[in-house]
């Protein structure tokens, strides 16, 4: 089915289609790195650019493409290939300190002390040992190594930056070859480097940036949407395609794809709506139309909060319109639960609406709701000595979105709605 | 080795001050005594014996010859040696010079002038064997691989020759005399021995001071007391019931029950001996008591009327003797007396191992030339019924004459005394320990006991075979085909150049100041500081170099280098582990590297090198209390240390910032700051690098040097963008024929490097991104603040998306729009859990900002 295709291609992101606006990137990259392989020079870069702006998808494709080409000419040795290119991926978010890091890189390198994946020994015979074993290495003799830092930004606040400097160090001395290539989305990157890491990186930076308008958004749109040519069944294809084409001219869903593009540029969101979208296909329903694409950006685009004021009960939306008017009132000064229900009380004695007349026990637990729901939140962290009533709070719902939820909320008794509407309706 | 086994060995004198310099206020000694408390041993080693001496590494002792002992005014003990030295202790460019294979046990007579002979007495180990061969000879397969050596030819520090006959003989002899003591100086001593012993010597030290005729007696007593206890030993050995030869089978019989007995009488003579220690024969009562009782234990009646024949003969012997010293005889004379002493013993040997059916047919009056060829008789009947070793116990007796007779025929009486004694007793003691039982013992103690001292200190869990090493390339890197590739290549800061340019003048400043040092043999700090990429570590290490060749040249003495890096340690107090890992080749933890490396430094370390040691990045040593820094540089203040320092850092006011003062008055005033590079300088070393390769045009390497030295005059950079240059030509002139990079591309690598990527990123950003920057602009114009929370910039964002007639974002959206913006540094917000609370920053300027967006 056409399903699994897509859904693949949208959730594991694997190296499909092409790269979109980054050639001179990819070309740059490319060259870097076959010169690591092909002449043995270290190099250094760093490759910045937005959340998902393809940072990884393009280092997997310049890696694959240069497995191939290898493959192309050392047609001989193919043996070891994969022994060419040594690749390590460090993330910033799994390799802590440079201590885990270290072990990870040994690892990864299958030096000999690695015990079954395991490796033993304390922090600093780890970093000698590494070091000794990069620096046996000379330019034409050792097998290239390439150094991928996921998530850059991290590594650079590890205590005195010794992973990175180390790193750079060796892609700066006649040592084994190796590349290292930080993959970071912090544009300032280089000021946190202190200065003799710093001094040591190429200053080789690869910026990625989305740069392209909405024109190529679409063609974009309509690449991730068409299937591949070995497609089975030749008749649907064709059908799919010509609704593809069909879907990107269509003017409404023209108008959402703009909506969205203008919110981010961001490839991942897009694939996040098709993903959506299409799994709203069936066999009944074998093709993607305007209103699942409509039906899916409004599920993107939901507001959260808004969503869970929907699911509160009467009294619980009245704590929320009190705490609305004291934000109005005191223009955004914390209040307490005391406050609030003071609040509430002066509207069930005007209104004199018996039915919402609550014992207070019974409206501090509906506020310790909303306070589970994380609508309000206390300022300060819940000492023993100070009451519950008292503890000062934050409304974290605004003015509109309160206003919009009111909207929406089915069986809303009318003067409850007036009274969100002005504190003052009922004179 | 462990400090602290070590500390436990107690270091003593063997017998009185032979004799005293008073100008110096020395007192020489013929021997000192080891004892080390733990395991109970004690060795004595005397003059002209070979001893085995620490060294840094503790694995790797030197071997010398002991020559001198002596004390000092200050108590403090040394000795005068002869060293040889292990093959591994030759540079390696001299080794091939040799032209053979060299085993481990070989060394060689050291006639390098530059050690120091005069080492501290304390750092004797033990006592070895070094056998000369001749050149030609095979090393014999020796059991006692641990204690014994070969020298076949000496070594003065250029060449390799064959040892003169005279050094040759020399060796030979101090050899066999010496031959016997290693054995004895592993033996167990029983511990209710010691407690006399060492009462003896408490008296024979402070003797010192008696007349010469009561230090004779103190001495012959002495060496009596040994012998019998000599004996005892013999005895308890046979106890142990260890197969011995036939010839030993009379005592083996009576051994139970004389071993224990034995032990008693030991004591008894002992104590005897202590109570009339201030007559003045006491050593015929002693001597004859002594033979009655091992006799009368023997328990053979025969045998009782020898042993009052020997006695007599032992006291007239011994009355000989004293009237010789007393009246200063000559030294014929005195050779008689040695020569009956020595026979005495050998009649000793065989009364004990083959009855005395000989000795009872000679008379009391024999010449002593009878009486040696008795025994040699009697030696060569054990010959015949002792399979195994009698050969070197022969030996060994026909040595002490010749060695008695040819090696102290300058000596005074005293010492010829001295010498009486020692041979005696040395005989006993070779004799009792000639078992084969004892020899095996004392070669199987001491491995087990060298192995339990050099555990592995490595953390035992990493498999010790692993070989840092990166797996090979499978097929070679490709040669660069064109001149852009090559100019890459050079230009590349990892590819070494024949010569620093314009780093002469520090290149010579440092050069001198370490060769001036090496030279003098003493130690010192300098240090270097300036911004990176100024050449401070390159230069350092091409100093080192040139020293090195010169060195190897002899034009200098050479030296050990070390250096370590502040950024490739986990931990300041690695340094010491590193050091220490580097010199020698232990590894420990920190804080016993620290020790042993303290020790190594403040001993003075007999035939060590200087060591010249490079601290880079040394403001990562700091500490809290600074203690690794402060003994970085206390080391080289030490008188013996040898230690030359070179620290680098980048600032220059380090020692005055962050060092205590106690810290920076050792580091001294020796200091050299590195300037950053003038263009004129950059510009030199990128054409010396390109060394008249047509790659680069005049005016973009002056472009590029002019840049770099505006902003930071960091080669490196400079470097890197000429690399990054060629790259650009290379790539714009695919197309078209091959050439050189121009000024275009030298300034597209520079604003490649250099550009402010947020500008670039605010106009690749999406709109609403782009609208939430004006929003968060306009809400700081109102508030005044420069910081806002969401909620705020939330409504100005809704007011202009009013504005534009955009639809409004919902919230969950603006946080996301948020958040990116977040992660990119654009903007500077708090941890998202507060939601429309959240405060936010911006990360740049306010103008840059607006330039950026005004420009769409």
């Amino acid at each position: 089915q056409v399903q699994k295709i897509l859904r693949e291609r949208f959730c594991h992101r694997y190296a499909t289609g092409k790269l979109f606006g980054i050639e001179r990137q990819y070309r740059h990259l490319l060259e870097l790195l076959k010169r690591t392989t092909v002449h043995g020079e270290s190099n250094s870069a760093l490759i910045i650019g937005p959340r998902g702006s393809g940072k990884t998808a393009l280092l997997n494709h310049v890696l694959k493409e240069l497995t191939e080409m290898k493959q192309v000419r050392d047609n001989l040795l193919e043996e070891n290939c994969q022994f060419f290119m040594k690749n390590r991926f460090l993330s910033g978010l799994l390799q802590t300190n440079d201590k885990v890091a270290l072990k990870e890189i040994t690892r990864q390198l299958h030096l000999e002390n690695v015990v079954g994946d395991k490796v033993f020994g304390s922090f600093a015979e780890n970093l000698a040992f590494l070091l000794e074993a990069l620096r046996k290495g000379d330019r034409t003799s050792s097998c290239p190594v390439l150094f991928v830092l996921d998530e850059f930004d991290l590594f650079v606040h590890h205590k005195n930056q010794t992973l990175l400097y180390n790193l750079f160090d060796i892609s700066q001395s006649a040592q084994t070859p190796v590349t290292v290539i930080g993959l970071t989305c912090r544009q300032g990157i280089l000021e946190l480097l202190e200065k003799r890491v710093k001094s040591r990186f190429s200053h080789r930076q690869i910026y990625l940036m989305n740069s392209f308008d909405f024109k190529q958004y679409i063609r974009i749109f309509k690449e991730q949407l068409s299937l591949p040519a070995e497609f089975p069944d030749e008749s649907f294809a064709q059908k799919w395609h010509n609704n593809v084409q069909y879907l990107s001219e269509d003017k409404t869903v023209k108008d959402m794809l703009q909506n969205l593009f203008h919110y981010t540029k961001d490839l991942r969101s897009l694939h996040l709506l098709l993903m959506l979208a299409v799994s709203n296909v069936t066999v009944h329903h074998p093709l993607i139309t305007a209103s699942d694409l409509h039906e899916a950006s409004k599920q993107i685009r939901m507001d959260s909060k808004a969503n869970i004021v929907h699911g509160l009960s009467v009294l619980e939306i009245c704590l929320i319109i009190a705490m609305k008017h004291l934000n109005d009132v005191y223009e955004g000064e914390p209040f307490n639960f005391q406050m609030v229900y003071n609040e509430f009380q002066k509207f069930i004695q005007r209104k004199a609406h018996c039915m919402y007349n609550f014992e207070k026990p019974v409206v501090m637990k509906a506020f310790e709701h909303l306070l589970q729901l994380e609508l309000v939140k206390p300022i300060e962290r819940p000492s023993v000595r100070a009451q519950r009533e008292y503890l000062l709070m934050k409304l974290l719902l605004d003015n509109n979105q309160i206003m919009d939820a009111l909207q929406a909320y089915p069986n809303c008794p009318t003067d409850v709605k007036q009274w969100a509407a002005s504190s003052l309706s009922w004179l | 080795m462990n400090t602290r086994q070590q500390s436990k060995i107690i270091y003593s004198w063997y017998g009185n001050p032979m004799s005293s310099d008073r100008k110096l206020r020395t007192f020489q000694y013929k021997g000192i005594i080891i004892k080390s408390e733990r395991s109970r041993t004690e060795t004595c080693i005397q003059l002209g014996e070979f001893i085995l001496v620490e060294g840094e590494n503790a694995d790797q002792p030197f071997v010398a010859q002991l020559l001198d002992l002596y004390e000092d005014g200050a108590q403090e003990k040394h000795a005068v040696v002869q060293w040889f030295c292990h093959i591994t202790e030759i540079p390696q460019n001299k080794r091939k010079l040799l032209k053979r294979e060299v085993s481990p046990q070989e060394v060689f007579f050291d006639q390098v002038s530059c050690y120091d002979t005069d080492i501290a007495a304390e750092t004797i180990i033990k006592s070895v064997m070094v056998i000369p061969l001749h050149l030609g000879e095979e090393l014999p397969i020796s059991l006692n691989k641990e204690q014994t050596f070969y020298v076949k030819q000496s070594w003065d520090g250029k060449c390799f020759k064959a040892l003169s006959p005279d050094t040759f003989s020399k060796l030979k002899e101090a050899n066999k005399k010496g031959g016997g003591i290693p054995n004895s100086s592993n033996s167990f001593i029983p511990s209710d021995i010691i407690s006399p012993l060492k009462k003896e010597r408490e008296k024979v030290v402070p003797s010192a001071t008696k007349p010469k005729n009561v230090e004779l007696q103190i001495e012959s007593k002495h060496s009596a007391s040994k012998s019998s206890l000599a004996k005892e030993r013999h005895s308890q050995r046979v106890a142990n019931g260890i197969k011995t030869p036939t010839a030993r089978k009379k005592l083996q019989l009576n051994s139970p029950t004389r071993s224990s007995k034995g032990r008693i009488l030991g004591c008894e003579v002992l104590e005897l001996l202590d109570d009339d220690c201030d007559a003045v024969t006491p050593l015929e009562p002693s001597a004859t008591k002594r033979k009655v009782k091992f006799t009368g234990i023997l328990g053979s009646p025969p045998k009782i009327p020898c042993g009052n024949d020997k006695s007599m003969f032992d006291t007239a012997e011994h009355w000989q003797r004293f009237s010789d010293t007393i009246q200063l005889s000559p030294y014929s004379k005195v050779k008689e007396s040695d020569e009956k002493a020595k026979n005495l013993n050998m009649e000793d040997d065989t009364i004990s191992l083959i009855g005395r059916r000989k000795l009872g047919s000679q008379s009391p009056v024999l010449t002593p030339r009878s009486r040696r060829m008795c025994a040699q008789n009697t030696s060569a009947r054990i010959r015949e019924q002792i399979s195994i070793l009698n050969t070197l116990e022969l030996n060994q007796e026909e040595d002490f004459l010749s060695s008695s007779e040819s090696s102290y025929s300058s000596s005074s009486e005293e010492e010829e005394n001295d010498v009486l004694c020692t041979s005696e007793k040395k005989t006993k003691s070779s004799r009792v320990f000639s078992t084969p039982k004892s020899s095996r013992k004392s070669s199987v103690h001491t491995p087990a006991k060298t192995l339990k001292k050099t555990p592995l200190p490595g953390t035992p869990k990493t498999p010790r075979n692993a070989t840092p090493e990166i797996p090979r390339r499978s097929h070679a890197a490709q040669k660069p085909a064109s001149i852009l590739e090559e100019a890459r290549l050079r230009l590349h800061v990892s590819a070494i150049p024949e010569s620093l340019p314009c780093r002469e003048e520090e290149f010579q400043d440092i050069y001198n100041f370490v060769e001036s040092k090496l030279i003098d043999g003493t130690g010192g700090c300098m240090y270097i500081s300036g911004v990176p990429g100024t050449g401070k570590t390159a230069t350092v290490h091409e100093v080192i170099r040139c020293l090195q060749q010169a060195a190897e040249n002899d034009d200098l003495p050479s030296f050990q280098f070390v250096e370590i890096n502040g950024m490739k340690l986990t931990d300041p107090h690695q340094a010491y582990v590193q050091i220490l890992e580097l010199l020698t080749g232990q590894k420990v933890t920190a804080t016993h590297a620290a020790v042993l490396l303290a020790k190594l430094f403040n001993t003075p370390g007999p035939k060590r090198k200087t060591t010249v040691l490079i601290v880079d990045e040394l403001d990562l040593l700091w500490t809290r209390k600074q203690n690794v820094m402060y003994n970085l540089f206390d080391w080289p203040t030490q008188k013996h240390s040898k230690l030359i320092i070179l620290a680098i850092a980048n600032t220059m006011d380090l020692p005055e910032r962050m060092m205590m003062n106690r810290v920076a008055s050792r580091l001294g005033l020796t200091r050299m700051s590195f300037q950053p590079y003038t263009y004129k300088q950059l510009q030199q070393i990128i054409s010396s690098r390109l060394n008249s390769m047509k790659a680069f045009e005049e005016d973009a390497i002056q472009l590029v040097s002019r840049k770099v030295a505006a902003l930071s005059g960091d080669a490196r950079r400079c470097l890197d963008i000429c690399r990054r240059a060629t790259e650009i030509c290379e790539f714009a002139s695919r197309k078209r024929t091959p050439e050189i990079v121009k000024m275009a591309h030298i300034t597209e690598a520079i604003d490649e490097m250099f550009s402010s990527p947020y500008i670039n990123a605010i106009r690749n950003a999406s709109l609403h991104e782009q609208i939430f920057l004006k929003a968060i602009l306009a809400e700081f114009r109102r508030a005044g603040v420069e910081e806002a929370t969401v909620q705020q910039v939330y409504h100005q964002h809704v007011a202009l998306c009013r504005i534009e007639g955009m639809q409004s974002p919902t919230i969950s959206e603006i946080m996301a729009v948020c958040s990116r913006l977040g992660a990119c540094r654009l903007l500077l917000v708090e941890s998202s859990n507060k939601y429309l609370h959240m405060r936010v920053r911006l990360n740049i300027s306010q103008d840059d900002v607006m330039y950026a967006l005004k420009d769409e």
